[in-house]
Order: C-alpha cells, then structure tokens, then sequence
C-alpha cells in the first residue's frame, strides 16, 4: 500500500482498524466528529462494530465493558467529553483494563472553543480522574506519526493492561498528509486469560473489578500499579532530539507546535543562534534523559505550548534548576506563529541578532 | 439416610452475604442463580455488579461478573454484550438509587436501543449503602436521612415508575414487576426472571423485571413490618404486573 491522502481524524481511526482495533464506542464531539464517522463507516467493513452512546459517559463505560470482555477498543473525544469520561477512565485504571482514548484537545476551560489546544496536558498526564494514578500519554507530530503510535498504543495497552491516551490537538485532527500504512509484525502480548467472557471451557468465575474495601488489599493493588508504572517508565519513554548536539539553547514542544518550532530553530540558525529541540512524544513518561544529558551544556530553554504552561512544569522538574527555563504559550484557540517563537528564541538568547 | 430436600444453587458461589437481616436481596440474588442454573447459562452469562447495597454482587453469582461505575451497569452490559458471541448471557443487578437516579440516562437508552440484556432492578425505594438516603422511587412522606420530614412532592418531586416508564419505549421487549413480600409472590418474581433470562437468550431484546424489595435497617422497622410495608405502602405506588412483553419479535 502506497501512500494516501487523508485528514487527521480519519488517520486517527484508520491507524486503529491497522492496530487491530475493531470496536468502537463515542459520542460526536468538534474537532474529532470525522474520526466518529470515519469508524462508524469503517467498522461494519472489518467485521467490527461502531456504536454511539447516549453520552461521553456512557461511551467510556461501554469501552470498559468491551475491555473487560477481552477485546481492542477505543473511544474518542475533545477536551470537554474528555473530562466527561474521567470517572471511567480512573475505573479502566482501577479494573487494570486495557484501552486507547483519543482526545483531539480544543481551547477551555467550560465549553472553551473548538480551535486547537494543548490545554488538557495536565489532565492526562496527571491522574486526570480521581485515584492515584498515571497513564502513558502520546502526543503524535505529524500524520505518519499517528500511525505508528497508534499501533503501540494499542500493544502498551495490553502489555501492561492500562488504558493509553493519544493526544492530539485540533489543527493535527484537521490538517490534511499523505500517509503509509504499513503493516507491522504483531507484537508478542500475554494472553487476556483475565477477561470475563463466561466461563464455558475457561475455568471458574473471573471477575473484574476496581473496588478493593480492605485498605491492606487496596495498598497492595497501588503498589502494584506503581511497579508497573516503573516498567512503563523503564522501556514506553519516547522523545526526537532535534540539533540538540551543539546547541546552546533548547526549545520543548510537543505536538503541532514542535512542527512551528522546527521552523522558528531553522530561522534561528540562520541569524546564527545554535538552537535546537527536545520534542517529547511520550507525555508520559516523560522524557527526563535528554534534559539530564543537555542541561551542563546548553545555556537555557523556552517551552512553547498552546497552553498558559503545563508540561514547563515536567521541563522544570527534569532540568532541576541547572538552566533557566523559559515558557511561551497562547491560549484559547490561538497558534503561535513562527515568528512569535523565533522572538522568544532572540530573546532567549540575550538579544537582537 | 436423610433425604436432601434444599441445598445452595450452583448459580451462586459459597460466600455468604453481607446483606442485613430481612433484607430481600438475599432472596432476589438466589432465584436469578437458580435460574441460571436451570436455564444451563451459568457457564455463558457475564453478570455486571453495580454501586450501592449490592455492588459485592460479583462475590455471590457464580458466573463471570464485572463491576461498573455508579448507574453505568447498562453501557459496561452493553460494551460486554454487543463484543462477545451471541450465545453469552449478559445481566445487570442495579438498585433504585443506581438505576433511577444516577443512571437514568444508561437504563433509557439501553432500553431504547433493543440491548439483548437483562436488568434485575431492585426497588427498595431507599439509598441502603450509604446509610439510608432518599432516592427517586422513595414514597411520598417517606422519612429517610435527606427527607427527615417526610417527603414532599413540592421540594422532592414524585416518585419515579420505572417499569411503566421503559414500557413506552419501543426497544423494551418484556418488563415486568414483582415483589418478594410472600411466599406467593416470590414464585411469580422467580418466573419473570426465567422469563426475561428467557427473553434474551431468544434473542429478543431488552428484558427488566423491577423486584419490590426491603430494606429494615434503613426504614427503621423490623422484617416482619417491612414485608407489609411492601404490601401495603409499595405495592399501591408500584402496582405489579406485566407492563410489556413482546413475545415473538418486535
């Protein structure tokens, strides 16, 4: 299969039915309402199913039941569902039941707008529902991306029976790439011997189940869960290193907004300032070691965000007070250009060059 | 040798209840396991616990059970019905606080939709778990925690039917309500079950029976005055019976 031209949000669901996603549970949202449609066309084709709940709730709860009966499935949603389907997910996390959630994030808070975001990081990468709990968060680039994430999603998902979120914004849900889809060899996964699908042949009565009443019995589930967090942390970090041998400063971006930032670096290169870029991929867990190996070196870094600053928190944490660290962020909607950033990369770097 | 005449159905596990004495659960929990074990579906079905007095349902039915979130049970059912073949039975074990109120939205469309599963709907027309609160189907002048004087239609609204209301929907195939308030009446609540197991496993579409249950701890009377309390309060408010049935189709 060579390469087509899709949009985002049909890349998104596309990418899914390639991961061997065959079930589908949502509810229409802007900016993702194509990937519902796109799944509700496509399922039927792969011998799946498309339903459309009554609400984000209810669709992140059928996910749970889907889950729990052993099969790959996903919903999806924009910021405002998304905080809709917490409660599931926090049940998913509790239940230890695999599952992916898109959420193609849109300006907040409340109703917000439905012009791109990044305004959910902190939702997703810290907890978001109520519990204790973290869930391996990716944020793809480009289209292709997509892609390729999507399939590990889906595989980290049963790996380590957690629900997986894929992050995306609107600009990324709406703009148009070619794409290849190529076929992966299926990764190697324990079998779901967990799942309650009736007992005929299987053995006796399974359950599954996020409520443990004796405090003794609910610590040793958490400190399970945080084992598995340790191995997520060991071997799921995923980040691209762009020019950052020499550089002297460091942009963080992840997202669309990496992709203006490259262009903003290579305009900044060619005023001579060695800048280059950390672009996490893995929100969580996030990428601490190209900070660790960057910040004796560099002089500082500027995170750029659609947001009023939330990740700048995880760059701070990771650069530990070596360096400055700088933020620019628009909100509500607004896309920083490729000028904003290469002024507060001048900036940065002390001057007007 | 003495002659066995009563012994546990196998559609329940060995663990005893937590449910208090006089309660109706108890006896609610045992007939739909003897009908899984007479319909021979305890190896197929899949039951979903939900929150409230018997959200440690998973520990006594002896089949495959998973736990949802408070009023979910029907869309985790859903999700659990709809990827699994179509030889499974799925059910649902919810009380009136958790099916009435929190989860109006999940029973309505599931029902709307025609979902091939069961609902056990438990009435007792009070919030037991947490200590006796006033939940949707509480009666008029009922004292509970959060109506201490009784409740009042002018600031609590009126109770809600639930069967008469899912009755409207085209996509209910069989509902009924039974009570458990004598000997007489359990019989007739354990054939509405069979009846709604039967329902699904035809393949004809969303089945509940809603089962008038006690609660003594939390109405502050003995079980003895619960059972007439069901009689005579409940009864009237939720008049039993068949309120639809589909039979051959839709």
């Amino acid at each position: 299969m060579g390469k087509v031209l899709m949009k985002g949000n049909e890349v998104i669901a596309e990418a899914a039915v390639h991961a061997g996603c065959k079930y589908y549970f949502g509810y229409p949202i802007t900016p993702q309402s194509e990937l519902v449609a796109y799944m509700a066309k496509r399922l039927p084709e792969v011998g799946g199913l498309f339903l459309q709940a009554e609400s984000e709730v209810a669709a992140i709860n059928m996910v749970y039941g889907a889950a729990s009966a052993g099969v790959r499935v996903m919903t999806s949603s924009s910021s405002p569902g998304v905080s809709l389907k917490q409660e599931g997910i926090s049940y998913l996390v509790g239940a230890e039941l695999p599952a992916v959630i898109i959420n193609v994030m849109r300006g907040g808070p409340g109703l917000g707008s439905i012009q791109p975001s990044q305004s959910d990081y902190f939702q997703a990468t810290k907890g978001g529902g109520h519990g204790d709990y973290q869930i391996p968060v990716f944020a793809p680039a480009t289209l292709q991306e997509i892609v390729d994430l999507m399939q590990d999603a889906f595989d980290i998902a049963d790996r380590y029976r957690t629900p997986v979120y894929i992050l995306g914004d609107g600009m990324l849900g709406q703009m148009m790439e070619p794409v290849e889809f190529t076929e992966r060899k299926a990764a190697e996964l324990p079998p779901k011997d967990w799942a309650t699908t009736g007992t005929r042949g299987d053995g006796g009565p399974k359950i599954t189940n996020s409520l443990r009443l004796d405090p003794d019995d609910l610590e040793k589930h958490n400190n399970h869960l945080q084992e598995k967090y340790s191995k997520i942390k060991e071997n799921e970090v995923r980040f691209e290193n762009y020019l950052t041998e020499d550089a002297d400063y460091i942009v963080v971006a992840y997202g669309t907004v990496s992709r203006i930032a490259k262009n903003a670096i290579k305009k900044a290169r060619e005023k001579g300032i060695k800048v280059g870029m950390i672009r996490p991929i893995s929100l969580w867990p996030f990428p601490e070691k190209p900070f660790y190996e960057t910040r004796e070196n560099v002089k500082a870094y500027l995170t750029v965000e659609m947001s009023a600053g939330q990740m700048v928190e995880d760059v701070r944490l990771a650069v530990n007070g070596y360096k400055p660290v700088h933020f620019y962020g628009r909100t509500g909607g607004m896309v920083p250009s490729q000028e904003d950033i290469l002024a507060e990369i001048i900036k940065m770097a002390g001057g007007d060059q | 040798m003495m002659e066995l005449v009563f012994e546990r159905t196998n559609g329940l596990t060995e663990k005893p209840t937590h449910y208090c004495p006089g309660c109706t659960h108890g006896i609610i929990h045992r007939l739909v396991g003897e009908v899984l074990e007479e319909m021979d579906i305890i190896e197929d079905t899949v039951g979903v616990a939900s929150v409230g007095c018997s959200v440690l349902a998973y520990d006594y039915f002896n089949c495959d059970m998973t736990q949802a979130a408070h009023g979910r049970a029907p869309a985790v059912a859903t999700g659990i019905k709809r990827v699994l073949p179509k030889d499974r039975i799925v059910f649902t074990y919810q009380g009136d606080g958790d099916l009435a109120s929190i989860g109006m939205a999940e029973i309505v469309h599931a029902a709307a939709r025609g979902e091939n599963i069961t609902v056990i709907f438990v009435n007792n027309a009070i919030y037991g778990m947490t200590g006796g609160q006033m939940a949707p189907t509480s009666l008029v002048g009922q004292k509970t925690a959060t109506s201490p004087f009784g409740r009042d239609i002018a600031l609590q609204g009126s109770p809600i039917r639930v069967s008469e209301l899912l009755a409207t929907l085209d996509g209910a195939s069989y509902i009924e309500r039974v009570s458990t308030h004598d000997v007489a009446s359990i019989i007739k609540a354990k054939k509405a079950i069979r009846k709604a197991f039967e329902t699904q496993k035809n393949g004809l579409g969303f089945s509940m029976v809603e089962v008038l249950s006690t609660c003594p701890t939390n109405w502050g009377i003995d079980p003895k005055e619960s059972l007439d309390w069901v009689k005579e309060k409940m009864i009237p408010e939720y008049p039993l019976g068949v309120y639809k049935d589909v039979k051959g189709g839709k």
